[in-house]
């Protein structure tokens, strides 16, 4: 048996159809201590670059898989361990998972649990990690998926249960979406919440989605026991041509620049990302979806929702994050947020969550704390 | 949400899917129900090589086995098309064209153009075509370009099973006569494609893969033969762009011009025989367009001009393969004045 004390830094699976990762970049050197969620290294994973943390303290005792390699999901690609354990069992484990490397027979670790309920007539799709009496449940934003959740979803539901789920129109969920108002995405959120037996659950949601759980928490308090919102719709200015832009774009070329507004740095907008929305867009009652729903977002070139007055009503604990660097929905003032803490958050556009995942999901766990207190 | 399927089903499932929602959809062509040797309708073949099997007992009168005439029931797709059916015609080879040119290329082509945009005629014929298969010469070319120099017809090949789905939901939505042409050797190939249904515009190439060295453009079966030689050119330090223009008609030379103005350097791989197809007609734009761009001579990968051969071993030869592409990519990326 390996000494228990020797932490296995493996290749994340970071969203459904994540099957291996390139390591860009290592953060770290052999040598060096870190901290548990200390940044180790940036890896692509054909959607997006992001960065892997460290699940556990210790020394870096090994880097098996350098700069530039490839591993598969789940393959040990560095070793982390108390300076006391001797090298010769640091190299055990290193020689195993060199081997498991060469013969590519990794055991890939169990992704999330996809599934789907039917919600008010619609199909609902959701994807469920983790297992724990604290319940998180994730709503993406406009042309967004559950998938857009990859980075945050997994280290959330190390102690919690965490479903993130398809709004209608979006994903693999039905794309009927009703009158596509702020109420039928509250509605939709709740009967989730209903059919698949969570009581109160921890809402957390990115733009629009941001919107719709804070509409859930005025609507329906004793549901909710804390928010957390990611560059939320309703507050402030808005770039209504990124969104009509968005929803009209057909083509690659035509999409391609609107996409570049979601990151503080653009270069993160890649070729299967502009791909996988094409998909996405190109399905049949999509685009009257995206248009239905943009009626609720804009009201001329304004925002249409106003969340303010919604959180204003809210009494649970609130906390506000916001990309600096946000072009689609400029950053809310603190007045308008009113008891709501807000953390404005570097090197972040509009996809905090995707951009900077750890400080998400550092928001998630002091809303939840608060809540405690 | 996407599943695994293969090109064949993606195909059956883009015509299923199309009936149910569109109730002027009709199939037709030979051995969809019955074919020499089978009972009848009972075990309905689904045509020669079953890719329409199920949807005759699913749409009752809506599949039609037609006689071995493609004259005849070419012709009566187009006419059913001008007066309000959108028929899905299955002529099982292309190499059978043939005998039914004057119902495609001086019928269907034309209406739209000789009626003053009255009249529309909204068919599709799907077809086989390739080689690999052991079937010959009368059974395997590549006859696309034919297709593609007539003014008035839509030609599409599709490159895998999510293309082949949504290239052939926009064939039948389409208003014009279109030319789709399944390679038949890739039935069994598999990919993601969403369950829902959804359409891939005309005219738009995917951009099948990034790079800076050189542009590879391909297309049908050609494109997985592209993307190997790309995986190979890679580990030798070569990054190649491979486009799929998926439609030869019309054909998105923007994309292309686009990368090559990038790499400077072009390879088209062709199934198709050398004279007048898609690597003379994209290499001819590339040269009058983006000549200045251009760092190194055009090379383009095809069949030889022959017909396909009937020996075993003069057939694997006769089709383009990974090699060859590596080898026309290093000609260009090394070639030097």
């Amino acid at each position: 048996m390996a000494d228990a004390r020797i932490a296995r830094v493996t290749m994340p699976k970071w969203g459904l159809s994540m099957t291996s990762g390139k390591i860009t970049e290592w953060l770290v050197e052999e040598g060096d201590e870190v901290q548990e969620g200390a940044e180790l290294a940036e890896i692509d994973t054909d959607k997006i670059v992001g960065t892997l943390e460290a699940a556990a303290a210790g020394v870096v005792r090994r880097i098996i898989a350098g700069t530039d390699s490839s591993a598969p999901v789940g393959a040990t690609i560095a070793v982390l361990a108390p300076a006391e354990v001797p090298d010769a069992d640091v190299d055990q484990v290193v020689a195993e998972a060199e081997e498991q490397l060469a013969s590519g027979e990794v055991e890939e670790p169990a992704g999330p649990v996809v599934a789907t309920v039917e919600v008010e007539g619609r199909a609902i799709a959701y994807a469920t990690m983790g297992e724990g009496d604290e319940v998180v449940v994730l709503v993406h934003g406009y042309g967004g998926d559950k998938n857009s959740w990859l980075f945050v979803q997994e280290p959330l539901s190390r102690t919690r249960t965490v479903h993130a789920i398809d709004l209608p129109g979006h994903g693999a969920s039905g794309k009927d979406v009703g009158d596509g108002s702020l109420d039928t995405l509250a509605a939709t959120v709740l009967g989730f919440m209903d059919a698949v037996g969570v009581g109160r659950a921890h809402l957390v949601g990115h733009s629009l989605g941001g919107a719709a759980v804070t509409a859930v928490a005025a609507a329906a308090p004793d549901r909710v026991s804390a928010l957390t919102l990611v560059s939320p719709a309703g507050f402030g200015q808005v770039d209504a041509s990124y969104l009509r832009g968005f929803a009209e774009a057909g083509s690659r070329r035509e999409l391609r620049p609107h996409l570049g507004k979601l990151f503080a740095d653009e270069g993160q907008v890649n070729r299967q990302l502009v791909d996988d929305l094409l998909r996405y867009k190109r399905l049949d009652g999509v685009d009257t979806a995206l248009q239905t729903l943009l009626g609720t977002l804009l009201d001329g070139d304004e925002q249409a929702i106003d969340a303010a007055a919604l959180l204003a009503t809210v009494e649970v604990p609130v906390v506000v994050v916001w990309g600096r660097a946000d072009q689609v929905l400029a950053p809310a003032d603190a007045s308008d947020l009113g008891r709501a803490e807000l953390r404005l958050v570097d090197d972040a556009g509009h996809m905090a969550h995707m951009e900077q995942p750890h400080a998400v999901v550092d928001a998630v766990e002091a809303t939840g704390r608060k809540e405690d207190g | 949400m996407a599943r695994t399927i293969t090109y064949r089903e993606a195909i059956n499932e883009a015509l299923a899917q199309e009936m149910a929602r569109d109730p002027s959809v009709v199939v037709m062509g030979e051995d969809n129900a019955g074919g020499a040797g089978s009972p009848g309708e009972e075990d309905a073949w689904g045509g020669v090589l079953g890719v329409t099997k199920g949807l005759y007992h699913q749409f009752p009168g809506r599949v039609l086995d037609t006689p071995i005439s493609e004259s005849a029931f070419i012709g009566a797709a187009v006419g059913a098309a001008t007066s309000g059916l959108r028929p899905v015609a299955e002529l099982m080879f292309i190499d059978f064209m043939g005998v039914c040119f004057d119902q495609i290329f001086n019928q269907a082509a034309k209406f739209r153009y000789m009626f003053g945009g009255k009249a529309v005629t909204p068919v599709v014929v799907r077809t086989m075509y390739g080689a690999g298969l052991r079937a010959a010469a009368q059974h395997s070319q590549a006859l696309y370009p034919i297709f593609t120099h007539i003014p008035g017809l839509k030609v599409v090949v599709p490159s895998s099973p999510y293309e082949a789905k949504g290239l052939l939901i926009q064939s039948i939505r389409d208003d014009d006569p279109v030319i789709f042409c399944e390679h038949k050797a890739m039935y069994d190939t598999t990919g993601e494609v969403p369950e829902e249904s959804y359409t891939i515009p005309f005219g738009e190439a995917n951009l099948a893969r990034e790079g800076g060295d050189v542009t590879i453009v391909a297309i049908g079966r050609m494109v997985s033969v592209a993307m190997e030689a790309a995986g190979e050119l890679a580990s030798s330090g070569v990054e190649a762009e491979v486009i799929d223009p998926r439609t030869t008609s019309p054909l998105d030379t923007d994309t292309i011009l686009e990368s090559v103005e990038g790499t400077g350097r072009l390879v088209v791989v062709d199934e198709a025989t050398p004279r007048c197809n898609l690597a003379t007609d994209v290499s001819a734009t590339v040269a009058q367009e983006a000549f200045g761009s251009l760092l190194a001579p055009i090379q383009m990968v095809t069949a030889p001009h022959t017909p396909v051969p009937f020996s075993d071993a003069l057939e694997d030869a006769y089709i383009p393969d990974a090699q060859k592409v590596v080898n026309a990519a290093k000609a260009v990326t090394e070639w030097e004045r």
